[in-house]
């Protein structure tokens, strides 16, 4: 069982800590993800003018070099996978622009190509119960608040993740690593996306939203699945805390860092120096180090 | 069959290329189909258009006819009719569909394929021989308003009728309801006559507790299979005492009393039942789970209690059949943004229906079902699951509006100190007194109508966070509230489209619905002679439009019968 797998620009910088976990576990699970060959950016976000084709043609060549290649392609960074799964789905479903697209690109179209979520593997072909016969270390019933953000699930009908308004994919991982999964009411709630840039009031209105919520059902520790939200999630508690003092702080971790520790990986590949919120003074106190 | 003719039908809506595209069709079928006669005409529904076709057929001694026009579905039928009595029934009649407006080439061709395909049809049918007269008893299947009021009319009309219904007694789904807009009556002191009657009425024999199995033959003649569940009591011999009820021991949620209240195991779905006998769940009884308690079989005054009957099959024979078998609500389960149905102060429009009825779970006192507090501030969400065509319903439920504000009101009424807000997306109020009933309750009663949707609903510590919007303001809302109404989409109760597709060329919409052989003109036809139905299988309505579906499917099946005994062609019999 192989897929290829596009990392995207994040994963080999800032995210690192979200990627090699992913590959190390993918291995204990047993699938093995093979680099997609020239890879390029994604475009990072998939147009929202129906006629700028333009903005499609880094993913359908990427999609193309994964047809070529044979076999399907998965990818971990949320922003990648909407975009490529959303170009796939429309690239299925619209001739009339597939056959622009692929004109001008000058590569073949190939039926059948598959973009599953990393997550979508480990539910649909690996099993969430071979994952809980992995697991090594107890973490011992942690409480996990699941974030999930908004580009894994929407727009529904071409993403087709899970339950467009309440998902339950990470709820149903956490429990299979051992920990105990807290609902709370903004677990898909936007987390202030690209706003932390231009205007950085919001995304810490949206993160301190999120991690209050979270904080307030018992969540001990917060897993998310994107570079994007980790950073409004993750860097920006420091920001946060300065806006509200008495804000407490909760550790943020890439579900794969949480899945590699619940299989005992070593500390260099958990890589946990990477999560500004560190996790590792709780993680002792709870005894689970 | 002797010789068949065609008739085109060329009239003005056909478009601005009417006489280009007869040229360009007649050359297609006078190379490709074989006939005897071609004719066109321009209007062959009008009465001059009946009188060309009647002299044709004698002239050219025709002995089967296609007719081609814009609107086969209503024309059809009264040009069969005219022909059928012009010529005694010894000329056979096709009506097929032409493309409106100027159509690709593409449509032309499937135009000459029906057309070459109703021809085939037409040599192959025997000729016309009299099935004898139709057998006059009728069976409806559903006993809720609708079915009771098609019995009615069929029993009032002198006509055996058999009721038929899955549930232990009828009533239907207005027995859950409290109180009816938009006069406030009592629904129990409407339909409780109607039950009494239903079962006194010396013509209507009910059959309870049974599903429809299969369905043979034709107009006239059908015979039906029911099956008779096994409800684990002698109704023969059960006085309807309620002492097994009183007694048993198992409490479970009632589904009833969606969910709100509880039930026993053994059960009768409320003391007003007709028939008044009860049935026990075998899912739920102790003895048929664990084998252990018996506690109804001692009790029993009679021994009425048989742990061992097992379900029968009863085959009945009948002329007609009333299809009646209602709706059911979009299960809360399914609508993830408001809880999944996890939120126990989460409850659909049924429910709180049950909470607001004297004879409901809490005897008309609003409490939560959660702890059983009054709730001070109530939210209604109207459109749940309709009018949303990328995730849900696409259509409008039709009584959502006037429920909501009959909620509303009766809240307001029996808790003057609480407050209500209603989010809509727009008020539909288009019934006789509907919209009056709205601006009462907006400017007597002081519901807070809020125009916007609700994006999620979540638990927060005892109440209910609303995350809305007031789009006339253009504010977010956030409400906590104590409790939330939903008014979720009707839509057809569980079992329609297998029982749909027992039924002979009955068809159901992609929603589930029954199809009705006219939009307009046979809304309570199904596709075979009959068939009919009414109320809310065919799509949401309210009771009094029900009502009159009722009458309305039971008048066709009296014409039915009649039109057997008095015509002497079976294909006059047809009602269309």
């Amino acid at each position: 069982m192989d897929y290829l797998y596009f990392p995207g620009c994040t994963l080999y910088t800032k995210a690192k800590n979200l990627d090699v976990a992913a590959r190390e576990c993918a291995k204990i699970v047993g699938f093995e993800l093979r680099e997609l060959p020239n890879w390029t950016c994604c475009g990072a976000t998939f147009p929202l003018a129906i006629d700028n084709l333009m903005a499609l043609l880094p993913p359908s060549r990427i999609l193309a070099t994964a047809m070529e290649a044979g076999g399907n392609l998965t990818t971990l960074c949320s922003v990648c996978f909407n975009v490529l799964r959303r170009t796939s789905y429309l690239l299925e479903s619209d001739l009339e622009k597939r056959e622009k697209i692929f004109d001008f690109i000058e590569m073949e179209y190939r039926d059948g190509l598959r973009v599953p979520h990393y997550l979508e593997i480990l539910r649909d072909e690996v099993g969430f119960e071979t994952v809980k016969a992995k697991v090594k270390r107890d973490l011992k019933g942690l409480r996990v608040a699941p974030y999930y953000g908004c580009l894994l699930l929407r727009p529904f009908d071409e993403m087709r993740f899970d339950d467009k308004e309440n998902p339950t994919i990470l709820e149903r991982f956490v429990e299979s690593i051992g920990c105990e999964p807290v609902d709370f009411p903004y677990k898909i709630e936007c987390c202030g996306s690209f706003q932390s840039v231009s205007a950085p009031e919001v995304a810490i209105e949206c993160g301190y939203a999120i991690l209050k919520s979270a904080l307030k059902n018992g969540a001990e520790v917060m897993v998310s699945t994107c570079p994007l939200c980790q950073f409004n999630l993750d860097t920006k508690q420091r920001e946060i805390r300065e806006e509200y003092p008495e804000f407490q702080g909760i550790p943020v971790l890439y579900f794969s860092q949480l899945m590699g520790l619940s299989f005992d990986l070593p500390m260099e590949i958990l890589d946990f120096q990477r999560n500004d919120v560190d996790p590792l003074p709780f993680l002792e106190r709870k005894g689970l180090l | 069959m002797g010789r068949v003719g065609v008739v085109f039908c060329l009239c003005e809506r056909l478009g601005d290329s009417v006489d280009k595209k007869a040229e360009g069709i007649q050359e297609t079928i006078e190379k490709e189909v074989d006939f005897n006669w071609l004719a066109t005409h321009p209007g062959v529904c009008t009465k001059w258009g009946i009188d060309f076709l009647i002299k044709a057929v004698r002239e050219q001694k025709l002995e089967g006819v296609v007719i081609a026009c814009v609107a086969p579905k209503s024309v059809g039928p009264t040009l069969k009719k005219a022909i059928v009595r012009e010529t005694n029934g010894t000329v056979l009649t096709r009506c097929i569909g032409l493309p409106v407006g100027n159509p690709e080439p593409s449509t032309q061709s499937e135009t000459v394929e029906t057309l070459k395909r109703s021809l085939d049809e037409l040599r192959n049918e025997k000729s016309p021989q009299r099935a004898g007269p139709s057998i006059e008893r009728a069976m409806v299947v559903g006993g809720g308003i609708a079915g009771m009021t098609a019995a009615i009319d069929l029993g009032n009309g002198g006509y055996e009728t058999i009721l038929v219904d899955r549930l232990p007694s009828i009533g239907g789904r207005m027995l859950q309801l409290s109180e009816t807009f938009p006069t406030l009556d009592c629904a129990q002191c409407t339909l409780t006559p109607k039950t009494v009657e239903t079962g006194q009425h010396p013509k209507i024999q009910l059959r309870t507790y049974c599903e429809v199995e299969k369905v043979e033959g034709k107009a006239g003649h059908f015979t039906v299979t029911l099956r008779r569940k096994a409800a684990y009591v002698d109704w023969e011999k059960c006085t309807g005492c309620g002492l097994c009820q009183e007694k048993c021991p198992q409490k479970t949620p009632s589904v009833f009393d969606r969910g709100v209240g509880l039930g026993k195991a053994i059960y009768t779905l409320s003391p007003q039942a007709v028939p008044n006998k009860p049935v026990i769940n075998p899912e739920t009884c102790r003895y048929l789970q664990e084998g252990k308690c018996r506690v109804c079989e001692k009790v029993c005054p009679v021994d009425a209690i048989d742990y061992e009957q097992k379900e029968t099959f009863i085959r009945e024979e009948v002329g007609a059949i009333v299809v009646a078998t209602g709706f059911d609500l979009y299960p809360l389960s399914q609508i993830g943004e408001y809880g999944s149905g996890s939120i126990p102060d989460v409850v659909d429009g049924l429910a709180f229906e049950r909470l607001l009825s004297a004879s409901g779970p809490t005897t008309g006192e609003i409490r939560r079902p959660s702890d059983g507090r009054v709730p001070k501030e109530v939210v209604f969400i109207q459109c749940t699951a309709s009018r949303d065509p990328d995730r849900y319903m696409p259509y409008c439920s039709r009584v959502c509006c006037m429920y909501t504000a009959k909620h509303a009101k009766l809240y307001k009424h029996k808790v003057p100190d609480g407050r209500a807000y209603v989010f809509y997306m727009d008020i539909r109020s288009t019934g006789k007194g509907y919209e009056e009933f709205i601006q009462q309750g907006m400017e007597e009663e002081g519901t807070c109508y809020l125009r916007g949707r609700v994006s999620r609903l979540f638990q927060d510590g005892e109440q209910i966070m609303v995350w809305g919007v007031d789009t006339l303001t253009a504010k977010r809302v956030e409400i906590a509230a104590d409790m939330v109404v939903l008014a979720t989409a009707i839509i057809p109760s569980e079992g329609a489209g297998i029982l749909a597709q027992k039924l002979p060329g009955v068809e159901t919409d992609v929603h589930g619905f029954f199809t009705e052989a006219h939009w307009k003109l046979y809304p309570v036809d199904t596709g075979t002679d009959g068939i009919y139905f009414a109320g809310c299988d065919q799509g949401a309505k309210d009771i009094a439009d029900t009502v009159a579906q009722g009458s309305a499917a039971a008048s066709k099946v009296q014409a039915l019968f009649a039109q057997y005994r008095n015509e002497t062609s079976p294909e006059a019999q047809g009602q269309r």
